[in-house]
């Protein structure tokens, strides 16, 4: 699945970006981690980044408001993570 | 017609972009136009933030002004949208559509807005006239309501 060569069987390297609160409340605008390649969906991420500290389990305290998108296209949280190399999340969105 | 999408710091001109979408043509019949001012919130808001994604802000808007065109035979499209700190009466976006006829002029306008609303990668943050930071803006569930109109 990943094309460098130290890659690890059982994780893989992602970029998660945040935006607006859930930037604020994990800490951190971006960060590239290497996470289970046993986690399929968005959800399962989401949970997952829940058990990394308080300012994650603040981000996603309620896992029905917090928005996710996979390369730049909106993804619900039963999505499948698939080979998406950057994964954002981010509250509702209130442009316009 | 290739949609023109921009996401800027920067202000503009709504009669500029409405005069660059009719020049040279005699096609067109109507050209809806719709801004979007940030308010004072009854004078207690000196200024709107506004946080955006960049890359998926282009992507997604791209994404809906395909849609508009698919369904409606527009003639030009355009939407800009500011990011960065906006004061009160400043503008936020602009909304062109163009076509032969107003209704699908109206109509493409109005679905615009109300797919940039709810899936444009645009987060608000209020900045109080007293000095203090507020707090982002809360998604409505009437702009929710308002983009379930146009599925089918």
């Amino acid at each position: 699945m990943s094309d460098t060569p130290q890659a690890q069987t059982d994780t893989r390297s992602v970029k998660l970006v945040y935006f607006a609160w859930v930037r604020e409340r994990v800490g951190r605008p971006e960060e590239t981690l290497a996470i289970p390649a046993s986690l399929a969906t968005v959800a399962d991420l989401a949970r997952w980044l829940k058990t990394r500290g308080e300012g994650y389990e603040a981000a996603f305290a309620d896992e029905t408001v917090v928005r996710a998108a996979l390369d730049h296209v909106h993804a619900k949280p039963q999505a499948p993570l698939g080979d998406a190399r950057e994964i954002a999340f981010f509250p509702p969105m209130t442009g316009g | 017609m290739t949609p023109t999408i921009r996401i800027q710091r920067e202000d503009f001109d709504p009669a500029a972009e409405i005069a660059a979408m009719s020049a040279g043509r005699t096609d067109i019949g109507a050209v809806v136009s719709f801004s979007g001012l940030c308010r004072d919130e009854a004078g207690t808001l000196s200024a709107l933030e506004l946080e955006h994604y960049p890359g998926m802000a282009e992507a997604e808007i791209a994404r809906v002004a395909a849609e508009a065109a698919a369904r409606w035979p527009l003639m030009g499209l355009l939407a800009i949208h500011r990011h960065g700190l906006v004061r009160p009466g400043e503008q936020i976006v602009l909304v062109l559509a163009a076509s032969a006829h107003r209704r699908a002029a109206f109509e493409a306008a109005d679905f615009m807005m109300d797919y940039l609303k709810t899936r444009a990668p645009f987060w608000k943050r209020e900045h109080r006239a007293d000095g203090t930071l507020g707090g982002w803006v809360e998604a409505r569930s009437e702009d929710d309501d308002a983009a379930q109109r146009w599925t089918i």
